[in-house]
């Protein structure tokens, strides 16, 4: 698990006094300082503040995101989780400015080593992305393409942005293929993607990503079309190569096993909006929003049982996103809503250490004791104590 | 002791792919390769294995969309496959289908009440003005509200979707119905509630599934008993318990040791297998799963190379192709 970098704002020590203090301040809404020049805080790669992205279609706009914040320190891997349409790849997309119209991005920035990538002029953003960041993006077929040879695609692209020549690249590429492990690279790297499995294709994509050695990888969805035994060969690839070259990575994913298993802080996002914050540790000893908590509990277990118990249920459907419901967006499935949830937005506030956009957790709310999971005592007896101390 | 419901006996679809350009080399896709085993009346057989071992085409086989190229289908004693075509399709109401995908399998020119209509209708189960009624108490069975039948299947999520394939399959009143990874496009929240459904229907409706999915959890959760299938062939049929407390075949060890899970007092050790799955065409002698075989050099001399290890039931219940077994071989 990743220390804590001194002076991270974001991130207050759960304490009795610190975490009241922080509540207080948070019950106004996510308080950071404003952005520094130069390189920001020591260690972080990336913040991004209130970011909101929107499309406006004919029949109404869709606010895909909405007021996400996240930062990523240097060699941690920050997953983002969520089921379908909740803006897990508009939000990645807007990051790296490759947003198609009619989306756009009306709010936010995106500081990458302390530069808003936002207003970044469009030929710096190419070389951010080369060099910098770059995307494995959740569609392997329709971002490799058909008619190129795999070594076309990649030397291309490792010619453009560390400047080899054609030997020395297509080496490079090779090199690449076995790291990913392709076997055979000599050979496959002639191959065209179509004739190479779902695997292979998405280490291909993996292998492109990779080489130019970026200090920031976004995955989207890097496994969710694969079979399980090579999303874990991918996986334990990806923290292979966070562990070796020190890359950061930002983990898009619905699969909370996924997350539990590569992450070292969590996102939860529904329609849009961040509802929660941890460390992969915290959310799942102690998941804390009610939709974290459902979403853990509908998920059929590997427990030795016989018994076949139904399954958790979060009742209902996602919104539609183009009537997003006027309070807390999760209120209509929500069985610890009360009156206020419905005609009010919660504010993505700060609980030990924490985020979390609920009302049952804002200071005062003595109601943060029954939004725990009922089956784990430990959870219960943690609960209460942050109930104890949230509350004035 | 009770019959079981479906028997299958060396069952197996192959597919002939011509690869030369003059069609003399011919190649052999082997789909589904000798495959036995039996589901018992009321319970639920899980088929597991990555994309690609055949399992749709095992599927499809039950429901008449494909004829096997050899083996026999056994329902409630009788050999489907040696039927004449008429005659086989009288079994075809007592086996149906749900698919994979709930956004392709659905006619999007149809009301999903005409939908769900339609095999009533088709086979003439009931007098025409009952339909209605029985599309209505349908609905109402798959959880769905009768007043959206006159609605098209693009107005509606994933879920619903599978919903009203779900009643399309119930609308045959079948006692087997083949559920093709029902839930594998859906949202983990969507799945829970399409698995509490289908679990629900079970008891209600005493119907039999054979499950098919990749994912291990889900079968878990579903199946009384499971069969782990790799490249056409079954490699492991055991009690859920027995499956998932004590694996036997390599290959199972590392698909459950693959899951991600939440909690990590359910982790595995992992174990990671090397390269892809190989490809079904012409596949080479020996098991199907020499080539990632993590294990096999523990048996030295062993056939694994050579011959394709059989299907042996090594403790009551317990079946496992693996030459590791002192009794395979
Ligand atoms: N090109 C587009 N035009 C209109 N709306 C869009 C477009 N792309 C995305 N959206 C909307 O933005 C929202 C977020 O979509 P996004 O693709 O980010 O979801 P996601 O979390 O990545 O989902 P998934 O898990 O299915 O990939 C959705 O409501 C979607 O309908
Ligand atoms: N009609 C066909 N003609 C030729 N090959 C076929 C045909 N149908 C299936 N196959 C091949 O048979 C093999 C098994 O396919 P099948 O669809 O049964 O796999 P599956 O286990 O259902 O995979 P998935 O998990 O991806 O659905 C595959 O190699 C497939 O390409
Ligand atoms: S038979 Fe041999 S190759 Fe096949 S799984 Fe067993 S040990 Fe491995
Ligand atoms: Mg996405
Ligand atoms: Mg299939």
């Amino acid at each position: 698990m990743t220390g804590v970098p001194p002076g991270e704002p974001m991130t207050v020590t759960a304490g009795p006094a610190g975490t009241a203090a922080a509540c207080a301040a948070e019950a106004r809404g996510v308080a950071e300082p404003p952005p520094k020049g130069g390189h920001g805080e020591a260690g972080l790669l990336l913040q991004v503040r209130g970011l909101s992205t929107d499309f406006a279609m004919k029949k109404g706009t869709v606010h895909a995101v909405i007021d996400v914040s996240f930062s990523v320190r240097e060699g941690e891997v920050l997953a983002i989780v969520g089921e379908s349409g909740s803006g897990k790849s508009v939000a990645a997309l807007s990051v790296l400015g490759l947003l198609q119209p009619p989306g756009r991005c009306v709010a936010g920035e995106v500081l990458y080593k302390g530069r808003d990538l936002l207003k970044l002029p469009k030929g710096e953003m190419r070389d951010i992305r080369g060099n910098h960041i770059s995307m494995i993006f959740q569609e392997p077929m329709t971002s490799l393409n058909p008619v190129f040879t795999i070594e076309d695609q990649l030397t291309e692209s490792i010619r453009l942005h560390l400047k080899l020549d054609r030997r020395a690249a297509v080496k490079r590429a090779v090199e690449m293929l076995r790291l990913v492990g392709i076997p055979s690279p000599e050979k496959r790297i002639k191959d065209y993607p179509h004739q190479m499995s779902g695997g292979m294709r998405q280490r291909v994509m993996t292998a492109m990503a990779l080489s130019c050695d970026p200090d920031l990888l976004i995955a989207d969805e890097p496994t969710t079309a694969l079979d399980v035994t090579i999303q874990a060969q991918i996986l334990a690839l990806i923290s292979d190569l966070r562990d070796k070259i020190g890359m950061a990575v930002i983990l898009i994913t619905h699969d909370l096993g996924v997350v539990a298993e590569t992450a070292d802080r969590v996102i939860v996002m529904y329609c849009g909006q961040v509802v929660e914050e941890a460390t992969t540790e915290q959310l799942f000893e102690r998941p804390l929003h009610p939709y974290t908590l459902g979403l853990l509990r509908s998920i059929p277990t590997m427990e030795d049982t016989e018994a076949t118990e139904p399954l958790y249920m979060i009742r209902g459907m996602v919104p539609n996103p183009l009537h997003l419901p006027r309070g807390c967006a999760f209120a209509p499935r929500c069985d610890r809503r009360r009156a206020r949830c419905a005609a009010e937005q919660p504010a993505l506030i700060e609980v030990e250490g924490r985020k979390l956009r609920c009302f049952l957790f804002e200071p005062g709310c003595n109601q943060a004791a029954t939004a725990l999971s009922p089956e784990s005592a430990q959870a219960g007896g943690a609960v209460r104590r942050a109930d104890s101390e949230v509350a004035p | 002791m009770t019959e079981p419901l479906l028997q299958l006996r060396h069952l197996s679809k192959f597919f002939v792919v011509e690869r030369s350009l003059l069609g003399r080399t011919i190649s052999v896709l082997k789909a589904v390769d000798d495959l036995s085993f039996d589901i018992m009346p009321g319970e639920t057989f899980g088929l597991v294995g990555e994309s690609g071992c055949g399992k749709t085409t095992v599927g499809k086989m039950l429901v008449n969309l494909y004829r096997p190229t050899a083996g026999r289908i056994l329902y409630q004693g009788t050999d489907l496959t040696g039927l004449p075509a008429r005659e086989r399709r009288r079994y075809c109401r007592d086996i149906q289908l749900i698919f994979q995908d709930p956004y392709a399998s659905l006619n999007p020119r149809m009301t999903v009440g005409d939908i769900v209509a339609e095999p009533i209708r088709v086979n003439r189960l009931l007098p025409r003005d009952k339909v209605d009624d029985r599309v209505g108490y349908l609905f109402n069975a798959v959880g769905l509200s009768a007043n959206y039948r006159n609605r098209f299947p693009h107005e509606f999520s994933g879920g619903q979707r599978q919903r009203v394939g779900i009643a399309r399959a119930l609308a045959m009143e079948p006692k087997l119905i083949v559920c093709d990874e029902p839930v594998s496009a859906l949202d983990v929240s969507v799945q829970a509630q399409v698995l509490n459904l289908l679990a629900e229907l079970s008891v209600q409706f005493g119907l039999t599934y054979l499950f098919i999915a990749h994912g291990l959890n889900v079968v878990k959760h579903v199946s009384d008993r499971v069969g782990v299938m790799y490249l056409g062939r079954l490699v492991e049929v055991a009690p859920k318990r027995d499956l998932y407390r004590n694996p036997l075949h390599p290959y199972t060890k590392a698909l459950l040791s693959a899951i991600p899970v939440t909690n990590p007092a359910q982790r595995r050790t992992r174990i990671l297998l090397e390269g892809d799955v190989s490809s079904p065409i012409d596949p080479a002698p020996g098991c199907r799963f020499a080539g990632r075989c993590y294990a096999k050099t523990g048996c030295a001399g062993c056939a694994c190379d050579t011959q394709l290890p059989e299907l042996v039931e090594v403790s009551p219940g317990h079946f496992v192709a693996c030459y590791l077994h002192p009794a395979v071989g």
